[in-house]
């Protein structure tokens, strides 16, 4: 992982981007799609949709270019334009975490970030904790632990628990249940996610699963 | 023939990860809101935004202009004049774009657009006229004399005296206690808040409608959405393969689905109508408040000598059930008991089960009750509740239960909690104050048939599991696959589960009640032994055996009297000619004559501030009789989830209606609280105390879901008055009302 710093930088810098291309309009637009794109997008537009504007997005490693309505959150363009629908929406306004997603490292929920915020970011989903077809080490303690129930707050859950884990290898008790606590989880499976949590802490530092 | 019991098990019981963890893990699980299809619309509902109106007329013509718009939907519409809300006696009172809307959120139009954001923006552009009514939201004021209506002829939903029961001589028992106790409770409508919100996809093939639904039971949407649709079962296909909890909310059919549908059929196309966090809150069901007066009378000795309830609960503006009085006619010894409820009508959002709906209400009367009587005659709350187990259903003509572990999970629950330590240990002198309470409970229900369970054995030895049943994150599917591996010893990651289709599973009722796994395990396990008798019998052929000598062990049938004498699964050459055995089980009935009821006890220490009147839930510890425990790691997970839903009743959740609009205030998580995991405390334990009851079913199981929050809050309630001294009636327990109370006893 890159350092903190550097991250919240980037991130700074693609939302003064995203408001500059606002104000510029479609000249903006095409300011940020980046060299090689520079096609007006509107001409690119699907019929019938609003303005669009061309965006460069890593996602899970992967580089996309995706045309997108700068009103569509990060969280439908990654369901619905990419098709990765492990990030599920789960109130789309910032109060449940089950779109949690990690934002140049940063734990983020993607419903309240726009797709042309996170521009030229490198975004990671629950499917970016795979290891191929093989659960990462926060999915396989999840399962080993039983921390869930539904699955439905799942992938923000572990999504938050490997942002947090990133940042601090060894959390206590009273850290993971501060920094969870953006994640709702209406079946209850909290005390199992916290030994989750504890157990992908000790299997990322190469423990026994 | 029913089966013998299981005795000793290798596999049933085990602590085991659930068969679909990787599905749910790595996003590979598609949910119905997950459902992309090629060339598919989304569509929106416009909803009433007052508490009762009466649609004059809809202006869609703009909307309908709008880009990307494709269909509009309104009551003008024929197909869509589709009868709705059935009252008590199942006529139908309302209709899908009904133009007399009874609460805030009744359906007024819907859009389909090219994307969500489209239909959205339609939405906005239809012009409804409202001629605004008179409304009455709180159930007392709906109960009074002169009352606004919500329908014609009352507000009461049946008529008063429904469902009252009597036993015994009430006056005589209160005559003859020593302590006559009465006090008012009350609890706060709650709302489900499924992690998925409630929607479906819908997409017609010719005549055929197949529908992705997000569901606790695709069998009973189908049926609703033929009656709807007036077509064949067998053109109405139901997938709901992965849910995101229902908690009874799943249980009907929404309205949204047949929107869905009539949208998917008008334009062609597959459409996809979920609704918004928003219109969870208002349109998807509740828990409805409910205010109980219980009076109860004991003599010194500790026995209950009369128990009178009055309750009134208000199903909101459509036909539904609510009553909470079960426990206090069934779970304690009592000769003379008086149930009295009233259910009434008001302008707001219908109720709809939840998580044992009634129940987690009267534990918290009933259970304070009993915490209050315990400290006027001087007993501990443990022993009063031992004086007074009922061997017997009171409120089932006295017969009796198929096993009761009440006693055993009180005195076990007491053991592991550390009761008696937890009630002397010193409450502290600061700010924060300690306390330590607890309560018992019941759940009033039991499942029975149908359900139809297939096993298919393939020629290699592994197998496949076709259930009706959802799994709603109860862990169903992993239970059902465990009963397979108990019988025929195939591994788990040999089985492959097919469920909650109507097209290619077969019949059982929603999953509710806490019934899936009483109803659904005997079936399955039905279902293996058939499959197990036709090996043995394919064996006894082969190996020139009698087949009541031969069994199934890891895998290969061997003779008891000449251990040589054995086959492989898949070297029977029967096997090999077919390729698959099937064996289909069938759910039995109920014994009769008997009463199967699951029982709890759960324990609770709190700290409060009472400087502020913030209280922290330190520890809970619950024992639960739910019969045999099927698997350790889900059934344990299930219990410190209802406790923290539990603990959301007793302490944070409450929908606020503005008296001025009848509109609800806080239809968000914001403003709704539901437990985080700083709410629930991560000390939590659960023992499970097992009857051995070889009469419920043929898997010994009696349903754990809903005990599982029957007792939590009043047992919260109960350490709050330990820590404190102070009562706490109403639910929830904010910091504000705890202050109110706190600072009320410190003036006097």
């Amino acid at each position: 992982m890159k350092p903190n710093d550097d991250e919240s930088e980037r991130s700074a810098l693609s939302r003064r981007r995203f408001f500059n291309s606002m104000a510029a309009g479609a000249g903006g637009a095409a300011l940020i799609a980046g060299p090689g794109e520079g096609r007006d997008p509107r001409l690119e537009a699907p019929p019938d949709r609003a303005e669009t504007i061309r965006i460069p997005l890593t996602v899970n490693g992967r580089q996309h270019s995706l045309t997108v309505e700068p009103r569509w959150t990060l969280l439908y363009a990654l369901r619905e334009q990419l098709g990765l629908t492990g990030t599920k929406p789960g109130c789309e306004r910032g109060e449940c975490g089950a779109c949690t997603v990690l934002i140049d490292g940063q734990v983020r929920y993607a419903c309240m970030t726009l797709a042309v915020e996170a521009a030229g970011a490198s975004i990671t989903t629950l499917e970016g904790l795979m290891r191929g077809e093989e659960l990462g080490p926060v999915q396989q303690a999840f399962a080993q632990e039983d921390a869930f129930q539904c699955g439905y707050c799942t992938p923000g859950q572990a999504m938050s628990a490997e942002g947090l884990l990133r940042k601090s290898p060894n959390p206590s008790v009273d850290e993971i249940r501060e920094e969870m606590s953006g994640n709702l989880c209406r079946c209850g499976a909290y005390p199992h996610i916290v030994k989750a949590v504890q157990r992908a802490a000790s299997m990322r530092k190469g423990g026994v699963s | 023939m029913n089966p013998k019991p299981w005795g000793d098990t290798a596999v049933v019981g085990k602590p085991v990860s659930r068969i679909d963890a990787y599905e749910r893990l790595s996003g590979a699980a598609i949910y119905s809101l997950d459902v992309l299809l090629p060339d598919m619309l989304h569509a929106a509902i416009l909803r009433c935004p007052h508490a009762h109106a009466i649609v004059k007329k809809v202006d869609a013509s703009a909307a309908l202009a709008m880009p990307g718009v494709r269909a509009v939907l309104t009551d003008a519409d024929q197909e869509a004049r589709i009868p709705w809300h059935p009252d008590a006696q199942g006529k139908p009172v309302s209709r899908l774009f009904d133009p007399h809307c009874r609460c805030e959120g009744e359906e007024v139009a819907a859009v389909a657009a090219e994307t969500p954001q489209q239909a959205a923006d339609a939405l906005r552009r239809i012009r409804v006229e409202y001629e605004t009514r008179p409304f009455v939201i709180e159930m007392e004021a709906a109960h009074r004399a002169g009352a606004t209506q919500v329908h014609d002829g009352g507000n009461y939903v049946y008529p008063p005296g429904t469902g009252d029961t009597e036993r015994g001589d009430v006056a005589k028992g209160f005559a003859e206690a020593d302590v006559v106790l009465e006090e008012t409770y009350r609890t706060s409508c709650e709302i489900h808040t499924t992690m998925e919100v409630h929607g479906s996809v819908a997409k017609w093939d010719g005549k055929r409608l197949t529908v992705w639904n997000t569901t606790q039971g695709v069998f009973d949407d189908q049926a609703a959405l033929a009656a709807a649709l007036k077509m064949p079962l067998s053109d109405v296909r139901v997938i709901g393969h992965y849910m995101g909890g229902g908690f009874g909310s799943k249980l009907n059919l929404g309205k949204y689905t047949v929107i869905a549908a009539l949208f998917a059929r008008k334009t062609g196309r597959p459409v996809k109508l979920f609704l918004s966090r928003e219109e969870t809150f208002l349109s998807v069901g509740n828990r409805p408040a409910h205010t109980m007066k219980l009076k109860a009378g004991v003599r010194k000795d500790g026995t209950l000598t009369a128990l009178e309830l009055n309750g009134i609960g208000t199903v909101g503006a459509y036909t539904d059930w609510t009553t909470v009085g079960y426990q206090v006619a069934d779970l304690y010894l009592c000769p003379n008991v008086r149930v009295k409820e009233l259910q009434v009508y008001t302008h707001a959002g219908q109720s709809r089960p939840f998580r044992a709906p009634g129940f987690p209400q009267c534990s918290w009367a009933l259970e304070q009750m009993m915490d209050a009587l315990a400290e006027k005659i001087g007993m501990d709350p443990v022993e009063f509740r031992l004086k007074n187990i009922a061997a017997v259903s009171q409120a089932e003509e006295n017969k009796p239960y198929t096993s009761t572990g009440f006693a055993e999970c009180l005195r076990e629950g007491a053991r592991v909690f550390g009761w008696r330590q937890a009630r002397e240990r010193k409450k502290g002198d600061g700010a924060w104050v300690r306390g330590a309470g607890m309560a018992g409970g019941m759940w009033g229900y039991a499942g029975g048939p149908p359900s139809t369970a297939i096993v298919r054995l393939y020629a290699d030895g592994s197998v496949n599991l076709n259930i009706g049943a959802s799994d709603l994150g109860t862990g169903t599917k992993t239970v059902m696959a465990m009963v397979v591996a108990e019988e025929l010893g195939v591994p788990l990651d040999r089985i492959q589960i097919e469920s909650a289709d109507t097209a290619t599973t077969q019949y059982t009722g929603a999953s509710g009640g806490s019934k899936t796994v009483m109803v659904d395990s005997p079936a399955v396990r039905a279902a293996a032994l058939e499959v197990k008798a036709a090996l043995v019998q394919m064996a006894a052929g082969q190996l020139q055996a009698a087949a009541s000598g031969l069994s199934l062990v890891n895998g290969e049938i061997v003779s008891a009297d000449s251990p040589d004498k054995r086959v492989k699964v898949q070297d029977l050459k029967t096997l090999k000619e077919q390729q698959v055995v099937v064996g289909v089980g069938r759910r039995g009935p109920n014994p009769a004559g008997k009463v199967i009821r699951p029982f709890a006890a759960q324990f609770a220490e709190v700290e409060v501030n009472t400087r502020t009147g913030e209280m922290r839930v330190l520890r809970m510890a619950a024992a639960h009789d739910s019969g045999r425990v099927m698997n350790r790691l889900t059934y344990e997970n299930q219990v410190f989830g209802g406790m923290t839903m539990g603990i959301g009743l007793a302490m944070t959740e409450q929908r606020i209606l503005d008296r001025e609009t009848g509109k609800m205030v806080n239809a968000n998580w914001h403003d709704y609280k539901i437990p985080t995991m700083k709410d629930a405390p991560a000390d939590m334990t659960c023992v499970a105390i097992d009857p051995h009851d070889h009469e419920c079913d043929t898997t010994s199981t009696k349903g754990l879901g809903e005990p599982a929050m029957v007792p939590t809050a009043a047992a919260v309630a109960n350490a709050f008055y330990h820590a404190t001294g102070v009562r706490m009636t109403s639910a929830p327990i904010t910091p504000a009302e705890a202050i109110a109370a706190l600072s009320k006893r410190r003036k006097g």
